[in-house]
């Protein structure tokens, strides 16, 4: 026991190391993100070497006519939509675990995403429309409305049942399955343009970009982040578990609502812009946990960098994979994204989780 | 000196009472207090109770300490979460607080408490990977590191070796001293109440049956009340009372 007097310093030593260490780390995921983006805005149909788009993006006024439509109309929407849709869904997917208490938590695990595929083929199929005054956007309005709508259904449901992680995870599995049901039926009765519409929509694309959903997607991240942000010591206790959480003062049932909301809008918005991107909402924050660890200090901007990087990376990979085509992303996500999160996960071992 | 009483608590699980009138006399800080009964006496469910965590009817009175001051630390369950020890002390610490940021003081109540409860070894270690024991451990310095001035712990010993129930519940019994904080816990072993705890509060089918010193509680007829055992309260060679049981227990060896 002589070591105690210098001990105590030891081990803050230690800590500050390791913050310091994921600074670092955030950083690096940081200049990652932007390498990624400028890849992505220099690669398309067109071919602009990486310099003349480096140019046209710092000095816009230099650049010819065309050059400045393809680079700011056209790549740079769908390369910073990539951006905001990829944190929003990672950082959606990372609070659904955290309250959850479930590594398999996701926004789509919840039904939000059938819901939304619904909503989007019920204007594709029967020309529905769910909010008449937004006629020309009927696709993604219908979308939202319809995940939103899902969400407070489980939000009002669980709310009578006392908010159990249980109670909310079998509602939203419910609600996948009655929606798929939905889907298929509406499917079923479509014509044939209408139909393959729909499934196109299903499979989450990026070509529809522009700097209006580039703008309400980065407000929404803008309004939810900071919300987290200030609960950052509540949510990381609740990975202790509800009791313990509980005992240090957390209103975790609260909490939970509150998270719930924010996850829902968080999604909601990004999938009716975008459609099906599932993947990022639960490998995001898989990375950033084995990264950063769970402290929501590091956790939440890290689970929001790397499932924009992730994403953003994806968006290059579906440019570069077919020269002149651009594959659906959704489709990329999963199928670039399962053996790298594999080789993480087997790779790392930790036994979180 | 800070004091806290117990005046017809109740509580119940919808329909079903739990806990009926408990009441206490003012119990002093300080020292230890044990809280002992059989199982599904309603122990969690006082504790839950003082601590707000239940509603119901009855008071709680504390002298020289608010509600903030007050600490309770559940039954041992499972920690899945990727943080470190050390992490996970921080965030019992900075709970309702609010800011990001961390002070040098923050840094040292949390290295004094790995210390005090001699985990000081595993401050760098995940949580899903430590056992029973030591998770149990980093539950007590997690409860403890406010520094609270009344502590509720539910069985902080269940999952610890001889060696180390003795450490803890020595290093608790130091805390209390310095600090003046009512400390009740919810323990078992009759004979480490009868070693450790001044005072000690009985608990039978959701009822405080008895409160007061130790071995003035712990009688032979108490214990049998409790637990339906024969036991006979003696004391050891060095003057140490002990809890002898003839009992069923006994009966059930032999036989």
């Amino acid at each position: 026991m002589s070591s105690v007097a210098t001990e105590p310093a030891r081990h803050a030593g230690t800590y500050r190391g390791l913050v310091a260490r994921r600074l670092v780390i955030l950083a690096g995921l940081a200049g990652l993100l932007l390498l990624s983006v400028a890849v992505d805005v220099s690669l398309g149909p067109a071919r602009y070497s990486l310099a003349d788009v480096l140019r046209t993006i710092l000095a816009p006024g230099g650049a010819d006519l065309q050059m400045r439509v393809v680079v700011w109309d056209i790549r740079m929407p769908m390369a910073l939509l990539a951006v905001t849709v990829g944190a929003s869904l990672s950082l959606a997917g990372a609070q659904m675990q955290t309250i959850l208490a479930n590594p398999l938590a996701s926004p789509f695990t919840l039904g939000l995403s059938a819901a939304a595929s619904f909503g989007a083929a019920m204007a594709m199929v029967l020309g529905v429309t769910l909010f008449p005054a937004a006629i020309g956007l009927m696709v993604p309005v219908n979308a939202f409305v319809m995940a939103m709508a899902a969400s407070l259904l489980i939000f009002g449901l669980s709310t009578l049942r006392g908010v159990t992680v249980e109670t909310i995870v079998l509602l939203g599995i419910a609600l996948v399955f009655t929606f798929n049901a939905a889907l298929a039926l509406l499917q079923y009765f479509a014509s044939e343009q209408a139909l393959s519409a729909v499934v196109f929509w299903t499979m989450g694309s990026l070509t529809k970009a522009t700097w209006g959903k580039v703008a309400i997607t980065a407000a929404i991240l803008a309004v939810c982040t900071p919300l987290f942000a200030r609960r950052a010591w509540a949510l990381t206790a609740i990975r202790l578990g509800e009791t313990r959480a509980a005992a240090m003062g957390v209103p975790v049932k609260r909490l939970r609502l509150e998270a719930l909301f924010l996850v829902s809008l968080l999604a909601a918005v990004p999938v009716s812009f975008v459609g099906t991107i599932g993947f990022i909402g639960i490998v995001g924050p898989h990375v950033a946990r084995l990264l950063l660890g769970e402290d929501q200090r590091f956790f939440l901007p890290g689970a929001m960098l790397s499932g924009a990087v992730i994403l953003s990376a994806t968006s290059v990979l579906s440019k570069a994979l077919l020269p002149g085509a651009v594959l659906p992303i959704g489709i990329i996500t999963a199928l670039v994204g399962v053996p790298f999160f594999m080789a993480l996960i087997l790779t790392k071992g930790r036994k979180a989780w | 000196m800070v004091r806290l009483a117990l005046e017809q608590l109740g509580a119940r699980y919808g329909r079903r009472e739990i806990l009926t009138n408990a009441s206490t006399p003012w119990l002093e800080g300080g020292a230890l207090t044990a809280l002992v009964g059989a199982n599904a006496a309603g122990k969690s469910t006082l504790f839950r109770r003082i601590a707000g965590q239940l509603r119901g009817t009855g008071s709680v009175r504390l002298s020289d300490a608010t509600d903030s001051d007050l600490r309770y630390m559940p039954q041992d369950t499972a920690m899945t979460a990727a943080l470190t020890v050390y992490e996970s002390i921080i965030l019992a610490l900075k709970q309702g607080s609010g800011g990001w940021r961390l002070s040098a003081k923050e840094l040292a109540a949390v290295d004094d408490v790995l210390h005090r409860f001699g985990i000081a070894h595993l401050a760098e270690q995940q949580l899903p990977e430590l056992s029973g024991g030591q998770r149990q451990s980093v539950s007590i310095a997690q409860t403890l590191v406010t520094r609270p001035k009344v502590v509720l712990m539910d069985e902080p010993t269940s999952a610890l070796d001889l060696y180390r129930q003795f450490e803890i519940l020595d290093a608790l019994r130091r805390y209390a001293a310095e600090t003046g904080a009512v400390v009740i816990l919810a323990l078992h072993d009759l004979n480490q109440v009868m070693r450790t705890c001044t005072t000690t509060i009985a608990l039978a089918g959701g009822r405080i049956v008895e409160t007061g010193p130790t071995l003035e509680v712990l009688t032979p007829d108490l214990i049998r009340q409790l637990y339906g055992i024969d036991s006979r309260v003696e004391r050891c060679s060095q003057g140490c009372p002990m809890m002898i049981v003839d009992g069923p227990a006994a009966q059930l060896l032999t036989a």
